[in-house]
């Protein structure tokens, strides 16, 4: 279980984004999170992803406290999650091929053996041809980049995919197609999903568990 | 009676790439838009929509190729020099509403001297008195709140920055707007309120609104007309009521984005658009298609609102 207690975090301790917030989700859950932009909740994913440290409060992975954040957080944490942003184009290397793109956990890892296997599959999961994985970031329309970002998300096998917004930039097809292919990942793997995003018929769509925003907080 | 704003026919647009490379970016664009009338343009991203509507600004890149005639008035937008259209189009008779409108408005200046300065410019007001009032008259058609003009655009929200930048765009009273997928990256709340005010500058002044977007939920709400564009070629061009109503599309992309949406079937269309720098020969969804025959190997031209050689009949329409 995937477990956020009486989380307080922002970028500035006198002005926290996220106050007081607790939510959790189960293996296998699809929790999507509601709420405005600028409310605070893609800094909650970002908690809920070990990539930023909160000021106060607990997040707990299958009942063991996180200590450490971001780069410092043990392997086996960092590889239990795979996260995915709203603009692809702000979360990659603009030199890197989109096969190096979705290989790179591995890589990083110390799996290249594992590498040609992984990203054949991984491309047809989620709908990359051939012809786009030798291309850059600025070659591709930003739902490849999108599709290639999403590969990479699940190339380390994660048990945990937190989505921030990942179709908003998108048009309905593509969002459609992004969506499956987390949900086929999840449907195989027994992954839990956070999901937050602002569009209602989208998120009430996809996840199993709607919270809204408003709703959460010290009472929730 | 209406009248034609912008007319637009055959528009191609062609990059010349290195090595002789040529992408077809728009090609064969059929449409008008006429006063009190706002026609969405549709498409995924890379579909050629952000091309078209720079070619109706002349802000193509300098490999770009033009083709075919947009008239705006007397004037043919395609034909312009550049002096013309920076002097006499943008902003004067071509308002724009961009895609982000804080990276659009000048970061070190407050709302009130862009606005000054822009009133100066486009009407000629003149004396700090006066440009003050007709800088505040600006805001207050966009709804932007008087308090804030003082401020710079990182102070804004999403929704005042889209605001500030329509009173921008709103100052010249041109009589077409061009909003660039004004809406991204906005709340749902908030897209609504953005089309709902956009609509209300086309119904109080009689402007033609050409809004490109791939939000089809903005389209449906603020759309007369749809022009639906795949692979560079607008495929549908027909009422928006009939279009997301029970009717629905005619063309097969059409209906199947509308199916791809979350309140709908949620089912993506197989495949992705073609290359614009290989475009396979015949209907470029061929591909992607369930009805292809022999027939789609020939290029399907617009007629009766659609360009397929096997549309989607209406239910209770008889051959
Ligand atoms: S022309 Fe043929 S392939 Fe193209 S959309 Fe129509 S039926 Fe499908």
């Amino acid at each position: 279980m995937l477990e956020l207690r009486a989380i307080t975090a922002g970028y500035d301790r006198r002005t926290p984004v996220v106050r007081d917030v607790s939510l959790s989700v189960e293996p296998g859950e699809a929790v999507g999170l509601l709420g405005p932009s600028g409310c605070g909740k893609s800094t909650l994913a970002r908690v809920a992803a070990l990539l930023h440290r909160p000021d106060s409060g607990t997040v707990l992975l299958d009942g063991e406290p996180v200590h450490r954040w971001r780069h410092r957080a043990p392997r086996a944490h960092r590889t239990a999650f795979g996260v995915v942003f709203q603009q692809p184009r702000l979360s990659v290397d603009p030199r890197l091929r989109l096969t190096d793109l979705m290989a790179e956990p591995l890589r990083a890892t110390g799996r290249r053996n594992e590498i040609p296997d992984r990203v054949a599959e991984l491309a047809t999961a989620v709908g990359l041809t051939p012809d786009l994985l030798t291309r850059r970031p600025h070659e591709v329309s930003d739902g490849q980049l999108q599709r290639a970002c999403l590969a990479r998300a699940l190339v380390l096998r994660p048990r945990w995919l937190i989505c921030d917004e990942i179709t908003a930039m998108l048009d309905a097809s593509t969002s459609a197609a992004l969506v499956a292919a987390v949900e086929d990942y999840r449907a195989e793997t027994g992954a839990g999903l956070l999901a937050v995003g602002h569009d209602h018929a989208l998120l009430n769509r996809w996840c199993g568990r709607l919270v809204r925003w408003d709703d959460l907080g010290p009472a929730a | 009676m209406t009248s034609v704003v912008l007319s637009v026919r055959g528009l191609s647009v062609r990059f010349l790439m290195p090595g002789g490379r040529r992408i077809a970016a728009v090609t064969d664009a059929h449409f008008d838009v006429t006063a009190g009338e706002c026609l969405a343009l549709i498409g995924e991203s890379g579909c050629g929509k952000s091309v078209l509507a720079s070619a109706l600004l002349g802000l193509l890149p300098a490999n770009a190729q033009t083709a075919g005639e947009a008239h705006l008035a007397d004037l043919d937008l395609l034909a312009a020099d550049e002096r013309t259209l920076a002097r006499t189009v943008r902003g004067r008779r071509i308002g724009l509403i961009p895609q982000s409108p804080a990276a659009h408005l000048t970061p070190v200046r407050t709302i009130r001297s862009q606005l000054e300065e822009t009133v100066a410019a486009l009407r000629g007001v003149q004396g700090r008195k006066a440009l003050r009032a007709a800088a505040e008259e600006a805001a207050e058609r966009a709804a932007f709140p008087a308090d804030h003009l003082d401020r710079h655009p990182h102070e804004l929200s999403g929704g005042l920055a889209q605001r500030a930048a329509t009173a921008l765009a709103l100052v010249g009273d041109a009589p077409l707007l061009l909003a660039d997928e004004p809406t991204t990256g906005l709340d749902r709340d908030l897209v609504d309120h953005t089309v709902d005010e956009l609509r209300r500058h086309v119904d109080t002044a009689d402007r033609a609104l050409l809004m490109i977007t791939h939000d089809l939920a903005a389209a449906e709400r603020i759309a007369d007309r749809v022009a639906v564009m795949y692979a560079g070629r607008i495929v549908e061009l027909t009422d928006a009521a009939a279009f997301f109503g029970e009717t629905g599309p005619r063309h097969p992309y059409s209906r199947g984005l509308l199916a791809a949406l979350p309140d709908r079937a949620f089912t993506p269309i197989p495949g992705m658009p073609p290359e614009l720098g290989a475009l396979p020969d015949g209907c470029a969804f061929a591909a992607r298609c369930d009805r292809t025959t022999a027939a789609c190997t020939a290029v399907p031209h617009l007629t009766d609102a659609v360009a397929c050689h096997h549309p989607h009949v209406p239910e209770g329409i008889r051959a």
